[in-house]
């Protein structure tokens, strides 16, 4: 009977000696569902969530501070990815919050006078220049976040909308005319 | 007799070939125009390396490779390039590309060209010499054959030299093997040395029997002792590269990996044939055989230049007038055709033209039955109907899981499908749909990297400044410590002489420079000076009264 008690006593005492080590040892930095939410996020960096960039955004998601809705250039699927990642319902867009189709930016050159004040608003460095000196837009980089548009006092930065080409063109859903069945 | 093996599935749609075998390869006249699209393989578009209104010569290279996994494109014939610029040309999407167009000039003038001695040449010199020649697999794939003659350390066993030509309609590489045989096991052979292959296995359906008999008598002729051709039953996709060495060698080439690393390489006959002529003559690849047949009054087989406008070509085999489509291609796998301004390419091996009494519309698409007809055909041995509900629910995760990747669209289980549902274009749907999402997931993560590390600059830019103005005050604070430390022996005697002399100087100076003018005055203009002094005094201290904290008075 005593015996009993012993090992049971043994076995707790090894068991939570393992868990407490193994707390300390696997600890988890940070809040793993931040970086699976900003897996999700277009990372076009743009602002118009309303947070300073996709990661501020996410962790505001993971802080449940905010809606799932507020990604314009993520589109519906970005929202319906995020309804499944956090298991939350589909949130539409709201007023004024409607998704764009895929731009670029575009310096005219002849205007622009070099006063790099969009270099600095950029935020993933897609835009090549020095002061006084032409810049542009390296546009294989460039998310079309359109966060260098207001800075520009000449206003030589228009967006580009991408079209469709040979090399981006996609397959469409095939559409299924359905036969109309007699009442 | 070597021992054939069977794929899973396949189906015998009609053949249709021999309407367009009875007559010889017809050669065409020269085109009025050619359109030569910089685009015809597989990998980076070529750069453009003339310019407009320039004169060319059959053979000279107009696009340059770009990158790796790229071709040479090449002047068909002599004359005058009269346009770079986009056109429409033989896609599914129906948009325009980069084209080449050029006027020949009627000449038909050759570029200096010839040869190489092929026992004494190294093999990377073979390679590049394919390249430039812009020679591309011709079995539709149009992949850079000189990349597939690398065979990256994987012992090659068996080369496979593709002759089946499955698809119905088609017959450009049966009349080849017919009139051509010698050459086409020329390149056959210079392809088994480049890959260091131990046999030669060439596949021909057994519906071509004369191809097989003068590929068999050229073997023979020739003493090709470790080549052998092999008459494999008719099915189609007998042609499917991976299906044919499964008919061949018995291998099945996992999904994933690629036939070299099982030890077998695979060309089509048409590319051993242009391989022949690009290495031996030194003629890049300038036209291939095309088959017109479908709704034509002489359906047969033409030597095209590339670039070769499709009406110019279909009107040589009497194509008639209630013709409203044109494919590319064959029935199973063919490409439609928006107008008969398009160049014949690289991949072009057939034109049907399509009449609505030959090739009716497809009636409209029942709902699946799971009748699992497609399943039993599929050569790929996929689960067709399970990838068409996932695709069609736009379940792209799923899709993948039932390797969709595997589906080498060859329209067998479309072609049995009770319901008619077109399959193949829901495959090609998640496809591109999939493809698409790989950029956008490429494009976040390197958006992501460059976010993150601007941040990292920008704030590693802030701490650099910090610790800059931390060290200038500090080095302030130390030498403020140091005068009062030692207030009288540290200033230099030389320096404090120095700024002595430079005072006694101004101060000299300043006692010089008197007011020009002034020593003649009268007395009136004394007065004067003297107010309007008293009047500067007075604004002076008006002005330190009335507190101009900011701006003290100016003095003159």
């Amino acid at each position: 009977m005593i015996s009993a008690l012993w090992v049971m006593i043994g076995i707790s005492l090894l068991l939570g000696a393992v868990l407490g080590y193994s707390a300390i040892k696997f600890k988890v930095e940070g809040n793993p569902l931040v970086e699976k939410i900003d897996a999700v996020l277009p990372q076009t960096q743009c602002g118009q969530c309303g947070y300073p960039g996709c990661m501020p955004y996410a962790e505001a998601i993971a802080k449940g501070e905010v809606g799932i809705n507020k990604c314009p250039p993520g589109g519906e699927e970005g929202i319906q990815k995020l309804a499944d990642l956090l298991g939350v319902e589909f949130q539409p867009f709201g007023e004024g919050a409607a998704p764009k189709g895929k731009a670029v930016a575009f310096i005219d050159e002849q205007t622009c006078i070099g006063c790099t004040l969009c270099i600095q608003a950029c935020p993933v460095d897609a835009i090549a220049g020095a002061a006084k000196q032409m810049h542009t837009i390296i546009a294989s980089e460039c998310t079309g976040c359109e966060l260098c548009l207001p800075p520009c006092p000449v206003d030589c930065i228009t967006m580009e909308a991408i079209g469709e080409n040979i090399t981006n063109w996609k397959w469409r859903h095939p559409v299924i005319i359905p036969i109309k069945v007699a009442a | 007799m070597r021992q054939l093996f069977a794929f899973h599935g396949g189906v015998h749609p009609p053949t249709h070939k021999d309407e367009s075998t009875r007559t010889p390869i017809a050669r065409t006249p020269l085109p009025s125009k050619l359109v030569i699209p910089l685009s015809q393989h597989v990998g980076n578009r070529a750069v453009p390396i003339v310019q407009v209104g320039e004169r060319v010569l059959k053979g000279q290279k107009i696009g340059r490779p770009e990158g790796k996994l790229s071709s040479a494109v090449h002047a068909s014939t002599s004359g005058t390039v009269t346009a770079i610029d986009m056109q429409l040309v033989a896609h599914h999407s129906g948009l325009p590309d980069l084209c080449v167009t050029l006027v020949p000039d009627g000449k038909d003038e050759w570029i200096e060209h010839g040869g190489v001695d092929l026992q004494h040449t190294s093999h990377s010199e073979l390679r590049h010499l394919l390249r430039k020649a812009g020679v591309v697999g011709l079995g539709g794939a149009v992949f850079p054959s000189d990349l597939k003659t690398d065979a990256h350390h994987h012992k090659i066993k068996t080369l496979v030299i593709n002759g089946a030509e499955c698809e119905p309609y088609i017959t450009c590489d049966d009349v080849l093997m017919r009139e051509r045989a010698a050459d086409i096991l020329r390149g056959a052979d210079i392809l088994r040395v480049l890959l260091h292959a131990e046999e030669v296995l060439i596949g021909i359906e057994d519906n071509k029997s004369e191809a097989i008999a003068a590929m068999q008598l050229a073997v023979e002729q020739h003493k090709h002792d470790k080549m052998e051709v092999l008459s494999v039953p008719t099915m189609y996709p007998s042609g499917g590269a991976k299906q044919l060495i499964r008919i061949l060698t018995g291998i099945e080439v996992a999904a994933g990996v690629r036939s070299t690393e099982m030890g077998v390489q695979c060309f089509n006959v048409a590319t051993a044939y242009s391989v022949w002529r690009a290495l031996a003559h030194g003629e890049p690849l300038l036209s291939r055989i095309v088959t017109v047949t479908g709704n034509v009054t002489d359906a047969q087989n033409f030597d095209v230049l590339i670039g070769t406008p499709l009406a110019e070509l279909v009107v040589l085999a009497g194509s008639k007038p209630d013709t409203n489509r044109h494919i590319m291609g064959g029935p199973m796998m063919g490409v439609d055709l928006p107008t008969g301004t398009i160049g014949i390419t690289k991949a072009t091996n057939c034109i049907i033209e399509s009449s609505p009494k030959l090739f009716p519309p497809q009636p409209p698409a029942l709902p699946c039955i799971r009748c699992t007809r497609c399943a039993e055909v599929c050569p790929a041995e996929l689960q067709p109907q399970d990838l068409y509900w996932f695709a069609k629910s736009n379940n792209f995760g799923k899709t993948e899981e039932f390797h969709l990747f595997d589906c080498i669209e060859c329209g067998a289980c479309a072609y049995v499908c009770p319901s008619n549902i077109p399959l193949v274009q829901y495959y090609r749907y998640a496809k591109s749909e999939i493809h698409e999402r790989e950029r956008d997931k490429k494009a976040a993560d390197l958006a992501r990297e460059r976010h993150e590390y601007r941040q990292l600059r920008i704030e590693r830019d802030k701490q650099e400044k910090a610790e800059k103005l931390a060290q200038k005050e500090r080095e302030a604070a130390a030498k403020a410590a140091q005068a009062a430390a030692a207030p009288v022996a540290t200033p230099d005697d030389a320096q404090q002489k120095l700024i002595e002399e430079a005072l006694a100087r101004a101060n000299a100076q300043a006692a010089v420079a008197h007011p020009q003018n002034t020593e003649t005055l009268t007395s009136e203009q004394s007065a004067e000076i003297a107010a309007i002094e008293a009047r500067r005094a007075k604004i002076r201290e008006m002005a330190a009264d009335a507190g101009a904290d900011d701006e003290p008075p100016k003095s003159h």
